[in-house]
């Protein structure tokens, strides 16, 4: 009984188990019929190669987007570029048409050697560049004399080109040729190109998708000796986007400009309410053409190697202490906390004991009866002392990341840091130790751990005179035809009237006759900034040399203080937000406070916020689509 | 008769050897070599880095698999269950703490060696279908509740394997799985409805693909929209196909191969730098080569005399075959691009292990063709 029943299912089984079987059979007869047809019928096409042909699926680079200023002014474009190409196969003896070569254009030993080189590595039938860059004088001797030059031809490439220079260079960075590293993590066919080139910082790097484009591709038919028989097939590439940044380029070539006075120093003026960057520089800079088609080993290790680190966008990289421009923090720590207001002073004789220290103030006299107002205006150093030790670490480095310090942004550059706001957390995890209250005494000022860039300077000064709006400092505007859409900034609930005492302070930094900053004041009417100056101590001023009067610009130039102010213009109704860190300056309201000065009296008069941003500009010279 | 590994009469180790299915071993051997050769050459004509590691490799789990091949076929049938769970198991863990590989997580690492679950889960769900129908009646195979337990074996590894996300190797697991249904004399009924509503679901599942799922799926449908992107690999690997000709370019002379016109030579790839180098001829002989091997595998399976041995038998081979099918119908251009790699053919330890135990557990079935295995 139960051995039927297992006859039934075997019966059953082999039933389906041979439906199955067939349909396998079935199946492997449909892929060997499917291959006799690749290898026979359907390739005509395939046949060629039977014949020792080849059809070479050729891929055209895309012209690269522009990047251009918000008023159209283009930053970065594309030249043509023309190039001796030579194909090893072409030419019985390479080494020789080389030589014949070298009769009409300049090539120099060197190069000569490296197209031998590259020939024996890369397949024969692929052109390598020989010299590029040629004149039209060079192209047209080349062109005539083709006929004796085999395996030679002329191609018309395309170059990336920076009109502005180092003005730009921080922001916009430079282009170079993809590595291998870049070809295997991305598996964009483009990247394998000859010479084809990528994004390597600034802009160039943060948008190069969208500055990138599409490739296009050719089928050719190629005979024997590789040379073109026919175009089967062709799609045209598609240029990358164009991308608008919000910098005004006349005011960033400015800022560049007016920073040359100095040794090493960077500045930032920005919209306080958009978050729009208009200019960002960072001084000294380097030339960006340069670095296109490669630059020199000795000219790179020049930049490397210099002290005052030309390569590296000291507006958004440089840590500082921030110094005296931090007293803001501290004195919206303390309001909000509650444990000051407008009417609460303090004596100032020129130093405040603590503990068994004794922290001294800048100005030695002392400052006398202070409140917040005029603690800010003369910058007494005893008053913040005081207010900090009531107020403490905790309240302080919170107000100081609302302000936007320790954070980086959501401005498109990479190179960003993220400074540092220490509180008694940080230094347990950095260091395993107990915050001592004597470092909030010197974190009141902005010394000690306490780290910023000029961008977060310039953003705290933004989101302070905005009336506390969490606002995000941004370059781009639009990529292609599409508007990058930035959120609402979230309030970070400041009290106006706490606002008000502050602003307050700052305007009489600048306008009052006793501030830090009366000098660079502003005369203009509707035009007056205000501001805080800040001078960063970089090497501990010693008890000896206090004592012996030793002036700090005598010191040697990397001892010597950092200089900084952050600003903001019009008083009435703020709309620039600028810091300058001129990098051992020696003083803030001597060496920073002129430049920001500048600075913000030439922002108001071009004035970049009442004007839109252009959506659609004519293309310029030089950035046709490519050949 | 005797459990195990026993030193006389029909359980003898010699005996077991002797009757073991050499035909079907040398047929192994011969894809197996098939896939050195190519990948000798995808290294330009170098036994490093892919042709020596796979030979050491496939010496190794040859001789497991032997070893598999000679173990009772009641002992494989008394693990079934515990065997699935655990790869279940091991799956879970991938997916929780897995490392990640390929943008996706598969791996596990056990001491010095990596395994991927999803591909034990193949085996191990032919074994627990095939227990599980083993004790089934004909009356069984008609009673909805008991087929539903059945799927319930399909949908828990598919749903694993598809959020790591391996779209292709979950599909494969459950394509066996229907296959065994179906053999297994699940109503015909079901079959029908099955495929009206999944072309039905179609729409549905479209949406939850990943994006580049979809962007294999539109650049199959028109490879030419997309010559540079997603559709180069097709192209290229029809290229290469074609170029073959009849009598192929010849051993180390695929151009498209050897200029790096084709992807993953090593891998997915494999079976076209054969073809491109062999030529008709040589694809032909591989496809024969597995269809051998399949005749060999339906063979076992209709002259098994127990369910449990028939069952796996016949799923293993319908396995071994899918993964055969997609391939070849991958790099001819018929089906959209999935990484399926071609088994024995392709560089990989893991696949190689997976195909191979297979293998071992058919012999075995053949072996022991005649033991007794209880209904329950």
């Amino acid at each position: 009984m139960n051995l039927e029943k297992d006859n039934d299912r075997a019966q059953a089984f082999s039933r389906r188990a041979f439906v199955i079987g067939a349909g396998q059979m079935g199946v492997l007869l449909l892929l060997g019929g499917r291959l006799a047809w690749l290898q026979t019928v359907e390739g005509n096409r395939y046949k060629t190669l039977a014949e020792n042909n080849r059809i070479n699926l050729k891929m055209m680079a895309p012209a690269r987007g522009q990047i251009v200023d918000r008023f159209g002014v283009p930053l970065a474009i594309n030249n043509q570029n023309f190039r001796v190409l030579v194909v090893p196969e072409q030419t019985d003896d390479l080494e020789q048409s080389l030589r014949a070569l070298q009769k009409h254009i300049n090539i120099d030993e060197k190069r000569i050697q490296k197209v031998l080189k590259l020939a024996k590595q890369s397949p024969s039938y692929t052109p390598i560049e020989v010299a590029d860059q040629l004149d039209w004088k060079q192209v047209s001797t080349v062109e005539v004399n083709i006929p004796d030059l085999p395996g030679t031809s002329i191609d018309m490439g395309e170059l990336r080109h920076y009109p502005f220079g180092d003005a730009t260079a921080h922001v916009i960075g430079y282009v170079g040729t993809a590595s291998k590293a870049d070809q295997e993590t991305e598996k964009d066919p483009l990247l394998t190109l000859p010479n084809f080139q990528v994004g390597k910082s600034g802009i160039e790097k943060t948008m190069d998708s969208y500055l990138r484009g599409q490739a296009g591709s050719s089928e050719v038919e190629v005979n024997v000796v590789g040379r073109e028989v026919r175009e089967l097939h062709n799609m045209k590439s598609r240029e990358g986007a164009r991308v608008v940044l919000s910098i005004d380029a006349e005011l960033q070539r400015f800022a560049q400009q007016r920073l040359e006075s100095e040794k090493s120093a960077s500045a930032i003026v920005m919209d306080v309410h958009t978050g729009e960057v208009y200019a960002l520089a960072s001084y000294p800079a380097f030339d960006p053409n340069y670095f296109i088609g490669g630059i020199s080993h000795d000219r790179y290790e020049e930049l490397r190697s210099d002290i005052t680190l030309p390569l590296s966008n000291k507006a958004i990289a440089g840590q500082y202490p921030p110094g005296s421009t931090f007293k803001m923090v501290t004195a919206l720590a303390a309001l909000d906390a509650g444990v000051v207001s407008e009417g609460t002073y303090a004596f100032c004789p020129g130093h405040y004991d603590f503990g068994n220290g004794r922290f001294h103030c800048w100005k030695k006299g002392g400052h006398g009866s202070v409140n917040v107002v005029t603690a800010l205006q003369e910058s007494c150093d005893t008053y913040f002392y005081k207010l900090s030790t009531e107020v403490g670490i905790k309240r302080i480095a919170a107000m100081a990341k609302r302000l936007g310090l320790g954070d980086t942004f959501e401005l498109e550059l990479k190179e960003q840091r993220s400074g540092l706001v220490p509180d008694e957390a940080w230094k347990r995890k950095k260091y395993d130790q107990p915050w001592h209250p004597g470092e909030t005494i010197i974190a009141s000022i902005g010394q000690g751990y306490m780290l910023a860039t000029p961008l977060q300077l310039a953003v705290m000064t933004a989101r302070i005179v905005n009336g506390g709006k969490a606002v995000n400092p941004w370059l781009v505007g639009h990529i292609g035809d599409k508007i990058v859409s930035r959120g609402v900034w979230e309030d970070i609930g400041l009290n106006p009237k706490h606002v008000e005492l502050v602003m307050r302070g700052m305007n009489n930094v600048v306008n009052a006759q006793r501030g830090t900053a009366h000098a660079s004041r502003i005369t203009e009417p509707g035009m007056e900034m205000g501001g805080k100056t800040g001078t960063a101590q970089v090497k501990r001023i010693t008890k000896q040399e206090r004592a012996a009067g030793v002036k700090n610009q005598d010191l040697a130039w990397q001892f010597r203080h950092h200089a900084l102010f952050v600003g903001y213009a019009p008083v009435s109704n703020p709309r620039y937000a600028c810091s300058v860190v001129v990098e051992h300056g020696v003083g803030g309201s001597t060496a920073a406070a002129p430049v920001a000065k500048d600075l913000l009296l030439m922002v108001q008069q071009r004035d970049p916020a009442a004007k839109k941003m252009v959506m659609q500009v004519p293309l310029t010279k030089g950035a046709k689509n490519h050949v | 008769m005797s459990k195990g590994l026993v030193l006389r009469g029909e359980g003898h180790v010699l005996h077991k050897l002797k009757y073991l299915d050499w035909g079907l071993v040398v047929l192994i051997t011969l894809l197996a070599s098939t896939g050195f050769t190519a990948l000798y050459s995808a290294a330009g004509g170098n036994f490093d880095p892919w042709a020596s590691r796979q030979m050491s490799r496939f010496c190794v789990f040859i001789c497991g698999m032997i070893v598999i091949a000679m173990v009772d076929i009641r002992f494989w049938y008394r693990i079934s269950y515990p065997f699935y769970f655990v790869c279940l198991a091991l799956l879970l863990v991938v997916d929780v703490t897995g490392h990640i590989g390929m943008g996706a997580q598969r791996w596990i690492k056990l001491g010095p060696i990596q395994i991927q679950p999803s591909e034990l889960m193949k085996v191990a769900v032919v074994m627990a279908l095939s227990r599980y129908f083993h004790s089934a009646t004909m009356v069984d195979m008609k009673n909805m509740k008991f087929l539903l337990v059945g799927v319930l074996f399909l949908i828990a590894p598919f749903i694993l394997v598809a959020t790591q996300p391996d779209l292709g190797t979950s599909g494969v697991i459950v394509m066996a799985g229907v296959v065994m249904f179906f053999v297994a004399g699940a109503p015909l009924w079901i079959f029908l409805t099955g495929a009206g509503a999944g072309a039905l679901a179609a729409p549905v599942a479209w949406t939850l693909m990943h994006d580049y799922q979809k962007k294999r799926v539109l650049t199959f449908l028109n490879p030419e929209s997309d010559p540079l992107g997603a559709g180069y690999h097709i192209t290229q690997s029809k290229i290469a196909l074609g170029s073959g000709g009849f009598e192929g370019k010849g051993f180390l002379k695929g151009t498209q191969s050897h200029l790096n016109f084709l992807p993953e030579k090593q891998t997915d790839f494999i079976f076209t730098l054969w073809v491109e180098e062999w030529g008709f001829i040589g694809g032909v002989f591989v496809l024969c080569v597995v269809g051998l091997i399949l005749a060999y595998g339906f063979w076992m399976a209709l002259r098994c005399r127990h369910a449990y041995g028939r069952f796996l038998a016949f799923g293993l081979m319908v396995n071994f075959s899918i993964y055969v099918f997609i391939n070849v119908a991958m790099v001819m251009g018929l089906i959209p691009v999935v990484g399926i790699p071609f088994p024995m053919l392709s560089y990989g330890g893991t696949a190689m292990m997976t195909v191979l135990i297979g293998f071992g557990l058919m012999m075995s079935c053949n072996l022991h063709k005649d033991t007794k295995l209880s209904r329950m």
